[in-house]
């Protein structure tokens, strides 16, 4: 996505541009239970949900202030009975419209429903390239049947379709199948994306993680594979984001705290990223403040933009106007405070504990079955209260 | 020349009053446009073929000249990143 020129501009100077990008988390519900799973640990203890007409609200204000893209997203959206609804009033706006769902629960019939209502896109997520693997980590039976039967349902009403799957240690060795699987359900873009690791992926690491040798392999598979792609001219686009435990520099997240993201959770809390939640910071709620003020005005938006905040290594450092310090929520997670450089940063003094995952990934033991899944029941014993 | 152009299904081309320009839209990307860009692709209605094409942009910009090495070098870029599909 590239950035937009902006009008605006925050206390220390730095001009704001729009949030371009809007993600709209309807639901934490979700009847899979994937151990990487992006939602809080405590997603369980959720307030109530936005109704239609607080949905409905929010997308006219982010429409208003610039936001072209918007997902629909969770948990798993299609359990909300007002997802049409939704699609229609953000197509009037004149959204581009992505339905990120994990397929359970679609219906041919809601396949067709949303295009006529003018959903522009829709991406499916798979655990693993076979039934067996697939269903032991999403924890369903019939999960991988019925995201093939889908995927084919979307191609065949005619939307552009993303393929995502979420690679970690326990599938990077089925990448050539994953990517044959994608080409022959057509897909336009696939999505092979290493876990992050905050929330539930966080607490798997271990059991998540792939080694060094298990990566550079499925890179160079992808390689190939891309390049076969490109010599028969076939558009089907690889995108392959591997883990940032492997580099010496952060990734520049989210392109920025507060600079094209917004995403509003369930019950209304507004982010500058879907896992900022776990952060010590206040975030406002749509419900009573206009997203105009979260976007410009709130506190929780303004922390972390610019780069005043930043205490050294970062401070007088050279490169911090391309990767702006690297992710708040990993330096909060492994370092104890959000204002620290991201550890996957080779100046950072706590660099040392990524050198240690990426030692214990050439090691690590821990089974499929030995997760910690992403239920209910796990869910209460992360509550904070 | 006598090809016809259309977008690839869900790349939707629109202006973007917030942006001030001419956006193209597809799965979770967008592409903000030049003001050439946007020109061009705004003539691309899956009816005309480049040659036509041409024509019509002439019409509208004659102060720029002879266009069709510019746009068909445009054309020829959007084909090869998929924004466009012969029809
Ligand atoms: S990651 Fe898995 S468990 Fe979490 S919302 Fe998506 S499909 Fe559901
Ligand atoms: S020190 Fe900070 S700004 Fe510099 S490269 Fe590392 S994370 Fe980025």
């Amino acid at each position: 996505m590239t950035i937009s020129s902006g009008a605006s501009t925050d206390k220390a100077g730095h001009s704001v541009g729009p949030p371009l990008w809007l993600l709209a988390e309807l639901t934490y519900r979700c009847p899979l239970q994937c151990p990487y799973c992006s939602n809080p640990l405590d997603f369980a203890q959720t307030e109530k949900e936005l109704t239609t007409d607080e949905w409905v609200q929010v997308l006219r204000q982010g429409r208003e202030m610039g936001a072209a893209q918007l997902g629909f997203s969770g948990g798993e959206p299609l359990v909300r009975p007002d997802l049409e609804e939704l699609i229609a009033e953000a197509r009037s706006l004149g959204y581009y419209t992505n339905l990120i769902t994990s397929g359970l629960g679609l219906t041919e019939a809601k396949v067709n429903a949303f295009a006529a209502a003018g959903l522009d896109h829709i991406q499916v997520s798979f655990q693993a390239s076979d039934p067996e693997l697939n269903n032991a980590i999403a924890g369903s039976r019939k999960a991988f049947e019925q995201k093939l039967k889908m995927a084919r349902a979307v191609k065949e009403a005619g939307y552009p379709m993303v393929l995502n799957f979420v690679v970690h240690r326990h599938n990077i060795h089925q990448m050539k199948d994953i990517m044959s699987l994608c080409e022959r359900l057509d897909a336009d873009f696939v999505e092979l994306a290493t876990c992050q690791y905050y929330g539930w992926a966080l607490e798997n690491r271990e059991g998540l993680m792939p080694s060094k040798a298990q990566l550079e392999r499925a890179e160079a598979e992808v390689n190939e594979y891309r390049a076969q792609l490109e010599a028969s001219g076939c558009p089907m686009k690889l995108i392959f984001v591997t883990p940032d435990y492997y580099e010496e520099r952060p990734k520049a997240c989210m392109n920025g705290w507060g600079s094209l993201f917004l995403t509003v959770a369930p019950d209304g809390t507004a982010l500058p990223c879907h896992s900022a939640r776990l952060l010590p910071i206040e975030f406002p709620n749509v419900r009573d403040t206009h997203l105009k003020s979260v976007w410009y005005d709130s506190p929780g938006f303004n922390h972390y933009r610019g780069d005043a905040w930043m205490p050294e290594p970062c401070r007088s450092c050279d490169e911090k106007d391309k990767d702006f310090g690297g992710c708040r929520c990993q330096a909060y997670l492994l370092t104890g405070n959000a204002d620290n450089a991201d550890p996957v940063c080779s100046k950072s003094s706590y660099h040392d504990r990524i050198l240690a995952a990426r030692k214990a990934a050439d090691h690590a033991t821990v089974g499929i079955a030995d997760l910690t899944y992403r239920n209910a029941e796990n869910s209460r014993l992360f509550f904070k209260s | 020349m006598a090809n016809v152009l259309r977008f690839r299904r869900g790349f939707r081309f629109q202006w973007e009053p917030a942006q001030q320009c001419h956006v193209l839209l597809y799965p979770e990307g967008m592409v903000k446009l030049n003001e050439s860009a946007g020109a061009i692709l705004q003539e691309v209605d899956g009816e005309r073929s480049v040659a036509e094409l041409v024509a019509v942009l002439e019409q509208k910009f004659p102060e720029a000249g002879a266009l069709a090495n510019d746009v068909c070098e445009f054309l020829e870029h959007a084909c090869n990143q998929h924004w466009l599909e012969v029809s």
